[in-house]
């Protein structure tokens, strides 16, 4: 159940979406957003589908595993969804009470669920096709001009690695938990939403123990291992730019280019 | 005497329609009698912890039936929780589960979700605590001061506390020393002498459990691939050991002493029992 | 023979947690010399030190008083902080909080990585030292889907890549099952034979001591035994007294012994054991 979240879950392969470097795959990402944003008619919609249909395609990944990422944010995108459908003014086509469904509340709704779905699913693609360690190593390497301002750069990538690395972990445990509450008779399910949030002592209280634990380990592990900060790191796999990067982004920087382009002359 | 627990064809598949669609029971049937101590023993990924949590109701079975008493557990599914107080679990590494302020307060939980109130619930609690000895001055405590294997003691209280018909125990002794295991098992025997409580105990470890419990099942892949008492259960070691699993060392030492042309009944497993069949032994062929 | 570790008169105490509260005196004088190419055993029950002996093995903790000197160094130096740890490598109880990445080969990096070593040798590195520790299959897999033997042979991996003369393996058998404990044994010994590491093993399960060069025994911050697995084990009232049981075969020898027979208590394994009781009542 909890494990089914596949939220930031890397699916190790041999694509060209793997091997890109993830500096590329991230400028790629902000190149997306900044397409999806300014995209605004069907023409430009199109584009961006097309643009992230291809990027799926040479990732190999499935339809059903990006279905499954929607999973968690279904609610926003219904949330989004309904609000926009209902609440948009324009020429009315359904009226009831407050509620009201006009031409452009249509056109609007589908744009923001397209939208929010081409976000997410486009994001998932990053997470799909790059170990957490080379996201990391990509950030880390894309702001490394922060550190001149003092900025701890190595240090949050090193935990947001480490946190990746403790979800599945920390999910696992939350399971197992919880069976255990409820082998005690706790009941997660019914009651108000106080009922509920007190339920759930039982499993926040020994999750956070054992959290601060696996911390206190993890870093005297750590220290074992000779980890002094990030001075004087050489790594395993160092991020190098091949040809096939130039070329991607030089793809990307053209699409998102053209949208905002197609936006001005109005289409 | 109707058994107190029967497992009837049990299956679980996990991932149905998945690539990873995987049966971790498959067709299990077997029975537990009111009163018993029963000792399961399987390697990891045998299908024992998923087999434990089906007998409390946690998980549902793919199919197959689990009958408490006769009647099925999921015959009225919005009263699975009163399943869950009428068979109590102890999971591995229950200290990991203590969350209250005072060790008093979390040897509660159980029962005040029964509903147990007043003085009903401070007997319960306070007969859990003794049944593991855990002392009154250490009831106000927290339970995070305590020692590992306290900490222990007071998440097997929890459970005891709701007075369960069936007591599960998902291997109680994992990660303790030599003293502490003793002391623990010393604990859970006492309890089922003295309450006359249906003991079931899931472990990695042989002699533990050639020692403790009436009856032995042992689970290989999914299925049960033997059940009976420890006599009859090492009896057949050499089945046991092609299918991958350990005899006690006391046993091993027997079939070696029986190969070396000595008459021992390799279905032993103390060192007092060796010990006896031994001298008698040596008895016999000084009379001769 | 080199010594690789010596304790002198090595004292620790943990800090009381709250005003008022009694320091716990960990260790009271401990004087061990440990030597090289050897596989050491450290028994004792929960509370006699043991674990706290093994951090103080590579500066995780600093004597209170008395000292631990690796390969002649102090581990008070703080220069030589690095080195010494490099030297001795540790390995712990819970393998999920010792693995630092999603991918195997990228965990077993990780020390390399921090030692600053040069790609190409730390592609050597981790090759070697997944292909020592028998896990160079699943170098591209995510530890969290493996079994506790195997993380844990992954934890080790992780150790050898700083090529370190000496491992420390803190109770790191404790939380696995019989068949996990089996695979992280016999690569221990695996390494003390091929490879010539030091190996110093801190467990409560005596049954692991049986292959041992030298099994140290502690009690109350102190080592109350030391000798070959042999002669330890023959002792078999005073381990009892200290909270430890003896292997079953020992004593089933100890028992017969009582009942007058001619036995020796050293015959440890299986086969020894039944050799030896076979030959008594012929």
């Amino acid at each position: 159940m909890l494990k089914d979240i596949t939220l930031g879950q890397y699916f190790p392969g041999d694509t060209i979406a793997h091997r890109l470097d993830p500096r590329t795959k991230l400028l790629l990402v902000v190149l997306y957003i900044v397409g999806l944003f300014c995209a605004d008619s069907v023409l430009t919609y199109g584009v961006m589908i097309a643009a992230f249909l291809i990027c799926a395609r040479v990732s190999k990944v499935g339809a059903r595993a990006l279905v499954r990422g929607l999973k968690p944010v279904l609610l926003i995108i219904l949330f989004t969804g309904i609000l926009n459908l209902f609440f948009t003014p324009g020429d009315y086509l359904w009226q009831f009470g407050f509620l009201h469904i006009s031409r452009q509340g249509i056109a609007m709704a589908v744009r923001m669920v397209l939208r929010i779905m081409l976000l997410i699913m486009g994001t998932f693609l990053l997470t799909y096709t790059t170990s957490p360690i080379r996201l990391t190593d990509g950030l880390e390497r894309l702001l490394g001009g922060l550190k001149k301002i003092h900025v701890p750069v190595h240090e949050l990538a090193m935990m947001m690695s480490i946190a990746l690395r403790f979800i599945p972990t920390l999910i696992e445990e939350t399971d197992k938990i919880m069976s255990a509450q409820k082998a005690r008779g706790a009941d997660f399910e019914s009651g108000n939403l106080f009922h509920k949030a007190k339920a759930l002592i039982p499993i926040l209280v020994p999750l956070f123990i054992s959290a601060f634990r696996r911390a206190d380990e993890l870093a005297v592990a750590m220290e074992c291992r000779c980890y002094h900060g990030g001075e004087g790191r050489t790594k395993l796999n160092p991020l190098k730019y091949a040809a096939r990067d130039y070329w991607t982004l030089v793809c990307g920087v053209v699409v998102t280019a053209g949208v905002i382009a197609l936006g001005r002359f109005g289409f | 005497m109707e058994p107190i627990l029967q497992v009837k064809n049990l299956t679980h598949t996990y991932g149905i329609g998945t690539p990873f669609e995987r049966s971790a029971v498959e067709d299990m049937s077997f029975d537990v009698a009111d009163g018993e101590f029963l000792g399961v023993i399987g390697h990891t990924g045998s299908g024992k912890s998923t087999l434990i949590q089906h007998l409390n109701g946690l998980l549902k079975p793919t199919s197959g039936q689990i009958l408490l008493c006769g009647k099925d557990i999921w015959a009225a599914p919005k009263k699975i929780r009163d399943v869950r107080f009428r068979v109590g679990l102890v999971f591995q590494y229950p200290e990991y589960q203590l969350f209250e302020e005072t060790v008093y307060k979390d040897i509660a939980f159980g029962p005040m979700n029964m509903g147990k109130t007043g003085e009903e619930l401070d007997r319960c609690v306070r007969e859990a605590a003794r049944l593991v000895g855990i002392r009154d001055d250490q009831m106000e405590k927290s339970p995070f001061e305590l020692s590992g294997g306290q900490k222990r003691r007071v998440a097997l209280a929890g459970v005891l506390a709701m007075e369960p018909q069936v007591l599960i125990l998902d291997e109680p002794t994992a990660g303790l020393d030599p003293a502490g295991r003793e002391n623990l098992l010393a604990n859970i025997r006492d309890y089922h002498r003295n309450k006359n409580g249906t003991v079931i105990m899931v472990s990695h470890s042989m002699e533990e459990v050639a020692r403790n419990v009436d009856r032995i099942l042992v689970l290989k892949s999914a299925h049960v691939l033997m059940q009976g008492t420890p006599k009859e259960v090492f009896s057949r070691a050499d089945e046991l050991l092609s299918a991958g699993l350990d005899v006690p060392q006391i046993t091993r030492v027997a079939m070696a002493l029986k190969a070396r042309g000595l008459a021992v009944d390799p279905a032993v497993y103390t060192a007092e029992e060796l010990e006896r069949q031994l001298m008698a032994l040596r008895k016999g062929a000084a009379g001769c | 023979m080199s010594t690789i570790l010596e304790t002198e008169n090595l004292q620790y105490l943990y800090p009381a947690v709250e005003e008022g509260e009694q320091a716990t005196v960990a260790l009271r004088g401990v004087d061990l010399k440990i030597e090289k190419g050897t596989f050491v055993v450290v028994l004792g029950h929960n509370g006699s030190g043991k674990s706290t002996l093994a951090k103080t093995f590579n500066a995780i903790l600093l004597p209170a008083a008395g000292s631990v000197r690796v390969e002649g160094m102090d581990t008070t130096d703080e220069a030589r902080l690095l080195d010494i740890r490099r030297k001795v490598g540790m390995v712990f109880q819970n393998p999920d909080n010792q693995i630092v990445s999603n991918v195997v080969e990228e965990d077993v990096a990780f020390a390399p990585e921090n030692l600053g070593v040069p790609t190409a040798e730390i592609r050597r590195r981790v090759d070697t030292a997944l292909g020592a520790v028998g896990m160079a299959e699943f170098a591209q897999h995510a530890p969290h889907l493996l079994s506790g033997g195997q993380k844990q042979r992954i934890a080790i991996a992780g150790v050898i890549a700083m090529e370190p003369d000496c491992i420390v393996l803190d109770e790191a058998t404790a939380m696995l099952d019989p068949t996990g404990r089996q695979e992280v044994l016999s690569t221990a010994h695996r390494l003390n034979r091929e490879k010539g590491i030091t190996v110093v093993l801190i467990t409560h399960h005596m049954n692991e001591a049986e292959d041992a060069d030298r099994v140290v025994v502690m009690d109350n911050g102190k080592v109350a035994m030391d000798g070959t697995p042999q002669e330890i084990f023959t002792r078999v009232e005073e381990l009892r007294n200290l909270g430890l049981t003896v292997p079953d075969t020992v004593d089933l020898l100890d028992r017969l012994r009582r009942d007058g027979l001619e036995l020796p208590l050293d015959a440890l394994t299986v086969d020894a054991c039944a050799d030896a009781v076979a030959a008594a009542l012929r």
